[in-house]
């Protein structure tokens, strides 16, 4: 769709993964991007056949290994970014950035065992920023708009509200100036 | 069954158009197609309608499509209650590039405020 709204001002800049960290429970976390590796892969298959049903939003992830690998198929092709959260090799979360149009749609996930902890930020910082690294300019999402974790973390990063008009709220994110008529980005400076 | 059928040019509404037709023709519904305005949808109320027939021609059953202007969720409730229909079928919801799900504005008005059965088609 080509309607969708953006802020005018451009976000902050957000560090592009790899990035280390130690969450609020003394784990230590890893963020890095996803190289399209077998292994990588299976780890994500494992982490969504384990998540909770209870925190799956507008359908997705989808229930059921065969269902869920489908799934993986198209948000995990080459124009797609993709970010994993790791403890170790378990997968604690997984973010992705999807190609629409002249703009990407963004989804986090963080396994309920690994839940409010401060990972869902530095997973969504590190996905922006692999993002901003990639050239992404527009980025925008839904979310159940009862879900106020949800809503209150895509605030503090910078999301601003684009359509308050159904169930889901629809925010955009504008990561990058708009390219020029030659396309290369328009600077302020 | 007494059965209406709101469509409006998306994606989602042709999937609920073509599986209503479908159940019509085998269950013998009084099915009437509402073909409603949708500022989303790409398509215009007359190809919306076009289509309509087709389907309705194709399946080989009695069903009337009728072009409904005006606001859509409040129109088809009102058509759903004058003319004592049993049930509203709509499209169930656009799916993104993501695979989100999102309702829209027809379809979440008319499941809160009408007094019949509401199916969304998946």
């Amino acid at each position: 769709m080509s309607d969708r709204g953006y802020p005018d001002a451009v976000a902050d800049e957000f560090p592009p993964p790899p990035t280390a960290f130690t969450d609020r429970e003394d784990r230590e976390l890893e963020i890095r991007p996803y190289e399209g590796d077998a292994a990588s892969r299976e780890a994500l298959v494992e982490m969504y056949d384990a998540f909770d049903p209870a925190d799956r939003a507008q359908g997705i992830p989808p229930g059921g290994e065969e269902r869920i690998r489908e799934w993986l198929d198209a948000i995990l092709g080459g124009d797609c970014y993709n970010v994993i959260a790791w403890c170790g090799d378990e997968v604690a979360g997984h973010a992705t950035l999807v190609p629409d149009g002249d703009a990407y749609e963004l989804a986090i996930f963080v396994h309920q065992e690994y839940q409010r902890a401060g990972i869902g930020t530095h997973l969504i910082r590190g996905l922006l920023g692999h993002g901003q690294a990639n050239g992404v300019e527009k980025v925008w999402l839904t979310v159940e708009r009862w879900n106020r974790a949800a809503v209150s973390l895509y605030k503090k990063i910078g999301f601003e509200t684009s359509d308050a008009e159904s169930f889901e709220l629809e925010m955009g994110l504008r990561l990058r100036a708009d390219a020029g008529p030659d396309g290369d980005a328009e600077t302020d400076e | 069954m007494k059965v209406l059928c709101g469509i409006g040019g998306s994606d989602d509404s042709f999937r609920a158009l073509d599986r209503t037709v479908e159940r019509a023709a085998v269950a013998n519904d009084d099915l009437t197609i509402a073909v409603v305005d949708n500022e989303d949808s790409s398509v215009s109320p007359d190809e919306v309608v076009e289509r309509a027939e087709a389907a309705v021609a194709e399946a080989a059953i009695d069903a009337e499509v009728r072009r409904v202007e005006g606001d859509p969720g409040s129109r088809l409730i009102e058509i759903a209650e004058t003319e004592e229909f049993e049930e509203i079928v709509l499209g169930g919801g656009h799916t993104s590039p993501m695979g989100k799900i999102t309702i829209g504005s027809i379809a979440e008005f008319v499941l809160l405020n009408a007094k019949t059965t509401v199916t969304l088609v998946r």
